[in-house]
């Protein structure tokens, strides 16, 4: 089976040094540690945001990243998803036309605009269509950024801290919603958190991240396994 | 589900401006229909229309390259990253640092078909660039540019990245998150930018008297037959036009500044 992402890189930042490697294969991997640890970084590196200083990044198979090979493929062609801390929805624009511009598979702005409902319908946004973002709760961002990072129908969703500017009650919420669909749409999915509670209920592998480093993987045990229709996760971090 | 805040009333606010622009312009049109009356009344508007409409036509013209150009520019400039951008910056600046004579000097010696840089653009558009209407507009565009230029870089560059990095993980292509994002986010900075630059083409003196002469019924835009009038007998008039739209252009401007508030 071919691994959703295979990520061995290193890259420098000041007196910062990030030096990792791991696999995720499916469901939803959670890199957790303290602020600082480069977890978010490491996201980027992904997304294509930043360049490594070393090492390779493969995509469901593809290579993204190679630096050896100067090989190096644009953010946009990616196929990636991604949910910001703070949702980052434009703010010019409405939720149904945020969510639409994400939409990749069809052609047509009315085509688009049906894809984007459907995906605020499943997560409980259908509400909000017409609304714009400023006018939204941060919870109510937060549903409508992650309709919007899996509109384009992506191959691995990167999640960036998208509960930590949220109150409590409203994370507990999110995070039910936040697995159930993606788990439901069968997209790999990683997500960075320092919340070990969010880590344990979110996560299907929690990779443990310090300093830059990956400190170990674990396999959350789960007693009924909603999710991925190839069994239990294979995630796993290389220190 | 997490407690809603109250939706703003977006539609509410594009209302009010549709409404206050309507007004403006509507107080315009009858502003400048009286100021016509009155004109034509003590029979000097035929003297006065002329250069109206020819700067009318020379602004809009100029604004146009300035702005197209401006905003292309001010892009490169707040999101390239390559030596001697504020070098760059600063040429073209030069028409708000230097005397309008002396932009319109320069002009004169690079567009007139004698020079060689002239003569050279002449016998490839076959069209001669001094003492015409051409001639006045690029003066006026070349007045309006540093303010489209300086305002587009800086409301470009006050864009958040984070927002375009975003937009790029939507898989939107570098044009799609300049015309979908950049530049629909800059729009405030880059609208004073050419609304300033429209007002100086409108206003636009020195440069055009240096290379567009002022040639009654070609090249006499409205800030030269002001001038002109002053030492005629239509000064009363055009006075009174000059007062008029004024009032008018201050009544816009307090009836937008109202809305705003």
């Amino acid at each position: 089976m071919t691994a959703a992402l295979e990520l061995a890189v290193a890259r420098q930042i000041g007196e910062f040094n990030l030096d990792v490697a791991l696999t995720v294969e499916s469901g939803m991997s959670v890199l957790f540690g303290p602020s600082g640890a480069g977890k978010s970084l490491t996201l980027a590196l992904i997304a294509g945001l930043i360049r490594p200083d070393s090492g390779t990044i493969t995509i469901n198979g593809h290579v993204v990243t190679d630096c050896a090979r100067r090989t190096y493929v644009s953010t946009q062609k990616r196929r990636i998803g991604m949910v910001f801390q703070d949702g980052l929805l434009l703010p010019h624009r409405s939720v149904i036309d945020n969510v639409a511009l994400a939409v990749r598979q069809t052609r047509g702005r009315r085509a688009r605009r049906a894809v984007a409902r459907s995906w605020l319908e499943r997560v409980g946004a259908e509400g909000l269509a017409d609304r714009r973002p400023g006018s939204l709760s941060g919870g109510q961002r937060q549903r409508v950024a992650l309709a919007r990072g899996l509109a384009g129908d992506p191959a691995l969703v990167l999640l960036d801290e998208p509960l930590s500017a949220l109150d409590a009650e409203v994370r507990r919420e999110l995070r039910k919603l936040i697995r159930g669909v993606i788990i439901s749409s069968s997209v790999p999915a990683v997500l960075v958190t320092h919340d070990a509670e969010e880590a344990e209920e979110l996560g299907d592998v929690i990779i443990g991240y310090n300093r830059g480093r990956v400190t170990g993987a674990r396999v959350v045990d789960r007693p009924v396994c909603p999710g991925p229709a190839s069994g239990a996760p294979e995630s796993t971090g290389r220190a | 589900m997490e407690r809603e805040p109250e939706a703003a009333p977006a539609l509410d606010k594009r209302k009010k401006a549709a409404v206050i622009s309507v007004v403006v312009l509507v107080g315009f049109g009858l502003g400048f229909g009286a100021a016509h009356l009155v004109a034509r009344y003590i029979a000097y508007w035929d003297i006065v229309s002329g250069p109206f409409f020819l700067s009318l036509r020379v602004a809009s013209a100029a604004i146009v390259i300035a702005g197209v150009t401006g905003v292309a520019s001010g892009y490169v400039l707040a999101k390239g990253h390559f030596p001697g951008r504020d070098v760059l910056e600063t040429i073209g600046s030069l028409p708000i640092i230097l005397p309008p004579t002396v932009v319109g000097y320069y002009l004169l010696e690079v567009l007139s078909p004698g020079t060689q840089v002239g003569g050279f653009l002449t016998r490839v558009t076959g069209h001669v660039f001094v003492y015409n209407a051409s001639g006045c507009i690029i003066a006026a565009a070349v007045a309006a540019y540093p303010f489209c230029l300086r305002a587009a870089r800086s409301a470009i560059a006050g864009v958040d990245p984070a927002l375009e990095q975003a937009a790029r993980t939507m898989g939107l292509p570098n044009w799609r998150v300049a015309s979908q994002v950049t530049l629909p986010l800059a729009r405030r900075g880059i609208a004073a930018g050419l609304t300033i630059g429209c007002a100086r083409a409108l206003g636009e003196y020195g440069a055009t008297l240096m290379i567009g002469g002022d040639i009654n019924g070609r090249t006499r835009t409205l800030s030269l037959a002001i001038l002109d009038s002053f030492t005629t007998p239509e000064r009363d008039t055009m006075l009174l036009i000059l007062v008029l739209m004024a009032v008018i252009a201050m009544t816009g401007v307090g009836l937008l500044g109202r809305s705003r508030a």
